[in-house]
């Protein structure tokens, strides 16, 4: 349940939203591209209101990229199939470009080997790197984390954190919902504190992790930060 | 007695009675399944539309074939629906008529529970790569959904192979009739009706062994 959340994010701008569970950051973060239908307010992507009723959602959609908690790979389709499959079918490229693309894209995020295989035979991270590559092979100006690595073996978080890294490095804008704290303080521009349906505090890392204001962001990093 | 019980003798003059039983006993499962098939798919497609009415219906008549005997159905099928229409067709499309509208209750059932069972994340992903609701069923939610369908459609055909036999009842030339045709003519009952339960038998399981050959080979490719 959102109660009304009213922010701007900026090209180029690598967002984390952190909180307590319950407190609507994922909420937040599926309204962004219309997984979830807000019941009131605005929404506006590079100028056009997605919340319009006029507007159709898939244009914009195409820009967006977004990686889901579980992955949510294709598992009928081998890993070059799920990164061809969004340029191949909605933006009509021709096949063999859309498998360089896909070439280009495992390599960026480490799996070049990995072309053929099918989802279940990768790991957790792996899954979640190919899911990434996915997202990106719609060339999108805006990725969406949805908790990223919580559904991973620890050891496995790394991999995950650091081809997003090297996205936020080459100027992607990103908004990520995690609990990864270490993370969000390296990567972030902006944090955004949410609870109980609202951005309860935002500011650099720096000013909510070593200066927080509101006592329930407090309270909570006291929890998290240990 | 008993030794004339069982005398197979009586097969060899009456065989073309078992052939063109057994004949009319599969056109009637296959043209059954087919159509029901086809019914089927829109009652789920209904069932799982956002729009009320037509959720309505569909439940409606699914609820109504699955919770009224088979044979009140072929009845009102066979004697009332001929009254409603304007010219006349075989005994064996009346028959095709009653199983299939019966068939496609179950089959409507069997595709939206093998719908449904694919993860919602799945359909969520196709969205968030920009496809259309009806591409992201195309392309990810059915291909998968086939895979939970294909072993329980088998099913349903053995299982109207076995109630084909109910529309005997309505003078349709299929294998019941036809063995209880032999009865009525040699007087004999055990052996005649006996051989009509081995071949309904016959075809049922090497149906059911053909359906585990094809789940196999589609779990191994998973």
């Amino acid at each position: 349940m959102l109660k009304g959340i009213d922010t701007h994010i900026k090209k180029g701008e690598v967002v984390v939203v952190i909180g307590p569970s319950g407190s609507g950051k994922s909420t937040f973060l599926r309204c962004l591209n219309l997984l979830e239908q807000p019941t009131d307010g605005e929404i506006i992507f590079e100028g056009v209101s997605i919340t319009d009723p006029q507007n159709d959602v898939n244009v914009q959609r195409q820009k967006m990229g977004m990686v889901f908690q579980q992955f949510n790979l294709f598992p009928h389709m081998n890993v070059t199939g799920n990164v061809t499959l969004g340029p191949i079918k909605v933006k009509k490229i021709p096949g063999d470009e859309a498998e360089a693309l896909a070439k280009k894209l495992l390599e960026r995020v480490g799996l070049p080997d990995k072309a053929e295989a099918y989802p279940k035979q990768l790991s957790g991270g792996q899954k979640q790197r190919v899911a990434i590559a996915r997202a990106l092979a719609m060339e999108p100006d805006v990725m969406l984390f949805d908790e990223p690595t919580s559904a991973l073996d620890p050891e496995m978080v790394g991999e995950v954190l650091d081809v997003m890294k090297d996205l936020a490095s080459k100027g992607m804008t990103m908004v990520i919902v995690s609990h990864e704290m270490g993370f969000a303080k390296e990567v972030a521009d902006r944090i955004l504190f949410m609870d109980d349906g609202i951005i309860e505090e935002e500011g650099t890392p720096k000013e909510i992790f070593d200066n927080p204001k509101s006592p329930r962001t407090k309270d909570f990093l006291g929890k998290v930060l240990y | 007695m008993g030794g004339k019980q069982l005398d197979l003798g009586f097969l060899i003059k009456y065989k073309m009675f078992y052939i063109s039983g057994v004949q009319n006993t599969l056109l009637l499962a296959i043209f059954a399944v087919f159509f029901g098939v086809m019914l089927g798919v829109v009652l789920a497609l209904m069932k799982l539309s956002k729009k009320k009415i037509l959720k309505a219906i569909a439940t409606a008549y699914i609820e109504f074939l699955r919770g009224t005997p088979v044979i009140v159905q072929i009845y009102i099928v066979y004697y009332g629906l001929p009254k409603a229409v304007p010219f006349e067709l075989p005994d064996m499309v009346w028959g095709i008529v009653a199983l299939s509208l019966n068939s496609g209750a179950y089959v409507a059932e069997i595709i939206r529970a093998g719908i449904q069972a694919v993860d919602k994340g799945q359909m969520e992903a196709a969205r968030s790569i920009g496809m259309p609701h009806g591409m992201g069923m195309r392309y990810i939610v059915i291909p998968q959904a086939f895979k939970n369908i294909l072993p329980a459609l088998g099913n349903e055909f053995i299982v109207v192979v076995k109630e084909s036999a109910i529309v005997s009842v309505v003078g349709i030339t299929e294998l019941m009739y036809r063995a209880d045709t032999i009865r009525g003519i040699t007087y004999r009952a055990f052996a005649p009706l006996m051989v009509a339960a081995v071949i309904y038998f016959i075809i049922t399981y090497t149906l059911s062994r053909l359906l585990g050959i094809v789940e196999r080979r589609m779990s191994a490719g998973d």
